[in-house]
């Protein structure tokens, strides 16, 4: 699990220390296929893509929950990336950069979506700034047992419909904190946003979510309000 | 005994460095606290049960499999080498030799001024680069104001149609911008930057173009059109596509303007 204390350290960094790769070997590699690639070697951006594939499809499927959107989600961010290749002009690792993209556009489709659900009504989601609503009202449930479930499919199912009712910027926020251990700075540019509200837009996922599970949490007193004494 | 706050236990949880040796003591007293921060552990790991379906070793592979044919092709264009920023400065030299010999042959090599011979041909050899940049950004402002004209000028609501196929419009717009790129980087590397700047806004639209879907409703086409009236680009491009002849035609230099021009050009 990513340390969500080293905030100073890119999600890139961590991942590559995860990977055991070096970071800095990689770095430099990844600076000589782009200057390749902008020379004119296409098969140079094949190394880019290859090396950098997997860990976006991560992204891309926990922002968007689905393969088939995943996978549309990660050519276009690389397609992109070829695209502006020369504006890239290796300030920053390829790898952050490429994920940043993909991070960008599967935000957008996940707002794309949201508009199109409603357009259709659908079942709403959470829109951004409205008052928030209890995601269990619109999950069907199966009867779980009052146990602890954690690490069941079960469970990891309802987690999977709480995440569909976060507002997409919300979903990116907790998928780059908690699974890419991004640090709120980089949370803050995809998000368009400053530090203080991307850190509150990962606290309202994570409030969210939490609701989603009060059920399913051992019997306890009622549960405190915020900020009660 | 005042508890922390939901928000205060997250941001702990978190790694916050304020207040966390208080808040650290806290917990220490407090079962409530350690129960609620419990409880916000669990939705942590609720999420760590959730894995991704692993996309197969081969992914990358397949992946370059789709998007390769869908890469815009980087035409080698003969004179691409004086444009690579990093080798600029070396190739620069010899290529404008080249160049020199294949475009002036009998005006350059037979100046009979004394004996100056090689120091004209050097001279001339700049001249003759920076004619080929004019006549190369004249002819590609040419092709991307036609490609802006036909999406400006077109009538989507009046044809009828559900869904407007601009694929071929698409194309010419994805080549447009990789041209696009090499210009304005040429253009920055030379200093001009009021060219650079007209340059990359034209590229924004460009890109706006190439990235849209191949068949658009009437309405996304109007959307892409407002874009291109909305940013005043055509207009733009027409005025550099002018000073550029003139340029050419007074034997100018073609990345140096005056500022009255650049005032015309930012007015715009």
């Amino acid at each position: 699990m990513a340390d969500l204390t080293a905030k100073g350290v890119s999600c890139l960094m961590v991942r590559m220390r995860a990977s055991g790769e070096q970071a800095e070997s990689v770095a430099i590699s990844d600076a000589l296929a782009v200057e390749r690639t902008l020379a004119g070697e296409r098969e140079a951006y094949r190394v880019l893509v290859e090396r950098h594939s997997q860990y976006v499809y991560r992204l891309a499927y926990r922002m968007t929950g689905n393969r088939q959107d995943a996978e549309e989600v990660v050519q276009e961010a690389f397609l992109r990336a070829y695209q502006k290749l020369a504006q890239f002009a290796g300030n920053a690792n390829f790898g952050t950069w490429v994920y940043r993209i993909a991070a960008n556009y599967a935000i957008d489709r996940l707002r794309q979506r949201k508009s199109e659900d409603s357009r259709r009504e659908q079942p709403s989601r959470v829109a951004e700034g409205e008052p928030d609503t209890d995601p269990l009202s619109q999950v069907k449930d199966a009867g779980p047992s009052p146990e602890r479930l954690a690490g069941s499919a079960q469970l990891a199912a309802k987690m999977k419909q709480a995440l569909d009712t976060l507002t997409p910027a919300e979903r990116t926020a907790i998928v780059m904190r908690h699974w890419d251990g991004c640090g709120i700075e980089e949370i803050a540019i995809v998000l368009k946003s400053n530090t203080s509200a991307a850190k509150n837009t990962v606290f309202r996922a994570v409030q969210k979510l939490r609701l989603a599970l009060r059920p399913f949490a051992e019997p306890r007193g009622a549960a405190r309000a915020v900020g009660t004494e | 005994m005042k508890h922390a706050t939901e928000q205060e236990l997250f941001a702990y949880r978190d790694g916050d460095a304020k207040g966390r040796e208080a808040m650290a003591a806290h917990l220490k007293e407090c079962a409530e606290c350690r129960g609620e921060l419990a409880r916000l552990e669990e939705v942590f790991a609720a999420l760590d049960a959730m894995s991704v379906p692993d996309p197969g070793e081969d992914y990358g592979a397949r992946l370059w499999r789709q998007i390769a044919p869908r890469l815009p092709e980087r035409r080698a264009r003969w004179w691409e080498a004086l444009f690579v920023p990093r080798h600029l400065a070396v190739a620069g030299a010899m290529a404008a030799l080249v160049l020199a010999a294949f475009y002036y042959g009998e005006r350059v090599g037979h100046d009979t001024s004394g004996g100056n011979g090689p120091v004209v041909a050097a001279a001339s050899a700049e001249k003759v680069r920076e004619r080929v940049l004019i006549v190369a950004v004249g002819d590609h402002l040419g092709k991307s104001e036609m490609v802006l004209v036909e999406l400006s000028n077109a009538q989507p609501a009046e044809s009828g149609k559900k869904l407007i196929n601009i694929s071929a419009e698409q194309k010419r717009a994805e080549n447009l911008v990789e041209e696009n790129r090499l210009y304005r980087q040429t253009a920055m590397e030379g200093g001009d930057t009021a060219m650079a700047s007209t340059l990359d806004e034209l590229e924004r639209v460009l890109m706006d173009v190439a990235n849209s879907p191949a068949e658009v409703t009437p309405a996304q086409f109007e959307s892409i059109q407002k874009r291109i009236a909305q940013q005043g680009i055509l207009l733009k491009v027409r005025v550099v596509r002018q000073e550029l002849r003139t340029a050419e035609t007074g034997r100018k230099t073609p990345v140096q303007e005056d500022s009255t021009k650049a005032k015309e050009r930012n007015k715009v």
